[in-house]
């Protein structure tokens, strides 16, 4: 089962993380994709680059309309996914918690449903 | 076939329909991977009992026959469907593979899917409003009406509620399985969580139909009893004589009226022994097994409260003693607050208004309105009249439930009494 984990954190605690840390954070999150990455659980992971970054695109009426910012303007904001297949939702809840950003902000684990275009 | 054959066979089958459904439910789950085709294999296999056994006998194992012609049903149907969705025919086939293989489902196995049945329906990924509905519903056997009818909601809420867990269930691929050892004690609390809030609907709540809400309390206890019988662990054993032992003074806790009666004025001949017993056995039990967690440290707290024939026998020495373990096992400034009661018991009124006025000072609690009726109490003991008023005052205006307000006004009543005598 597929399983698609986002990864949510305030951008301000990890803006506001001395160089180090935020560097061992990173080495440690990519250390955890690797393993699972071997493990074959892994089929894509990445960081993502800040919110002011995101563009939010909508068709109302068969006009497209696109706007600056996120969709929804929260406290804590997506900083990045991982993709996983793992046999049940057991087992993703255990990845999600491990991910070391799950100490920072939360992890929404949500179940691909299996007709994708890929 | 006479009247008189089909009737006990049609006996036969709906006591076994009571006591056994649910182990029954919880295999065929497991077997057909989905909650909705279980249910719907569970009520075709009973339907053919009562067909079937009126005219060939009563099986050698019911049970058994229940699960592999509820599985068959399944299987046929699902061959049926699957003229009009080829996806199915894989899946019926799959299923039938299985089938061949005898399975007499053994004392253990059985237990295992009443334990898996147990924990996915208090998986925390549902909410906590649907895993409480959910284990009525599956665990228990309720119908939607029944828990709408006890939770004062209304059937199509519940019924929606149960919808949403079971495709939850599906889509996210919640397992059917029993937690691994590492995952046990979190899930464990959730279950006893699940079970302690089924209890409190029934025991503390004074709104809605007291009959109803009585038979949640029972249907907590039963749970409990399962729970400990499939997986005795200390905590399990330390809900279940909480329950008992709170249980047990039901009858002592209500004027006919329906006004409250505290622990100390209760007529303690009207406390359930059989209860008490079962409730300190059990207690004793967890403990014996150093391993004791906060709800068997409140049971051990009511065991000595049953254990004191009259108020003034009240062994306080130890129950101060307990709330400090529960302190230290489950620091919360409620149970503060219940400890500085005890310890008012234990010493004198002032000693505990003290802890009492700390906690209050720290801005905790402050909108409880138990924290200020307590306070209320201990200033009436100290003759201190005017404190007294003001904290039953604000409990008043805390307080949201019926039987506790008259509590409070009478109280009130008797401070201007006793006012006017002095």
């Amino acid at each position: 089962m597929k399983y698609l984990c986002l990864v949510y954190v305030e951008e301000k605690i990890l803006h506001a993380m001395p160089q180090q840390e935020r560097v061992a954070l990173s080495d440690e999150s990519m250390a955890y994709c690797e393993g699972l990455r071997k493990q074959g659980q892994l089929l894509a992971a990445s960081p993502l680059h800040p919110v002011e970054t995101a563009t939010t695109v909508r068709v109302r009426d068969g006009k497209a309309s696109t706007t600056d910012g996120p969709f929804a303007e929260t406290k804590e904001q997506l900083g990045g996914f991982l993709m996983i297949d793992v046999r049940d939702l057991n087992d993703a809840i255990r990845v999600a918690t491990q991910f070391p950003a799950a100490r920072l902000g939360c992890v929404e684990v949500r179940p691909m449903k299996e007709l994708g275009c890929a | 076939m006479s009247e008189q054959e089909a009737r006990p066979v049609a006996e036969i089958v709906d006591a076994l329909y009571r006591a056994e459904s649910r182990q029954v439910l919880a295999t065929l789950i497991r077997l057909l991977g989905d909650f909705e085709a279980a249910e719907e294999a569970l009520h075709d296999a009973f339907a053919a009992a009562v067909e079937q056994w009126g005219r060939d006998g009563v099986p050698a194992n019911p049970r058994a026959w229940l699960v592999s012609t509820g599985r068959f049903k399944a299987i046929d149907g699902m061959r049926r469907r699957a003229r009009f969705d080829a996806s199915l025919t894989e899946f019926a086939k799959q299923l039938e593979t299985a089938a061949t293989e005898p399975e007499e489902p053994d004392e253990e196995s059985v237990e295992d899917d009443r334990l898996r049945l147990i924990f996915t329906c208090c998986h925390p990924a549902l909410s906590p409003d649907a895993q409480v509905a959910m284990t009525l519903r599956e665990v228990c056997g309720l119908t939607t009406e029944e828990i709408a009818r006890a939770f004062l909601a209304a059937p199509p809420a519940i019924a929606q509620r149960i919808v949403r867990a079971k495709a939850k269930i599906r889509d996210a691929r919640i397992p059917y399985v029993v937690p691994s050892e590492a995952d046990l004690p979190a899930r464990l609390d959730a279950v006893l969580r699940v079970i302690y809030l089924v209890f409190n609907e029934g025991y503390s709540s004074s709104s809605g139909d007291s009959l109803l809400r009585h038979d949640l309390s029972g249907e907590a206890i039963r749970l409990g009893r399962l729970l400990i019988r499939l997986l005795p662990e200390p905590e399990a054993m330390g809900l279940l004589a909480l329950m008992l032992l709170h249980d047990s003074r039901r009858a002592a806790r209500t004027s006919p009226t329906g006004d409250l009666i505290l622990l100390e004025n209760q007529n303690r001949r009207l406390w359930n022994r059989e209860q008490i017993a079962e409730g300190t056995t059990l207690v004793e039990r967890a403990l014996s097994t150093g391993r004791i967690g906060p709800y068997g440290i409140q049971a051990a707290i009511a065991a000595v409260h049953a254990g004191a024939p009259d108020p003034a026998a009240t062994d306080w020495v130890q129950i101060v003693a307990l709330y400090d373990v529960l302190m230290r096992a489950d620091p919360s400034p409620v149970v503060e607050l219940n400890r500085a009661v005890a310890v008012a018991m234990r010493d004198d009124p002032s000693a505990g208004l003290a802890l009492i006025d700390a906690i209050l000072e720290r801005g905790d609690l402050t909108n409880y309105h138990l924290t200020h009726a307590a306070r209320a109490d201990l200033c009436r003991r100290l003759g201190r009249t005017a404190d007294a008023r003001v904290s039953y005052e604000l409990a008043l205006k805390l307080s949201r439930q019926e039987p506790e307000r008259r509590f409070l006004r009478r109280r009130l009543d008797e401070l201007s009494e006793s006012g006017k005598r002095d």
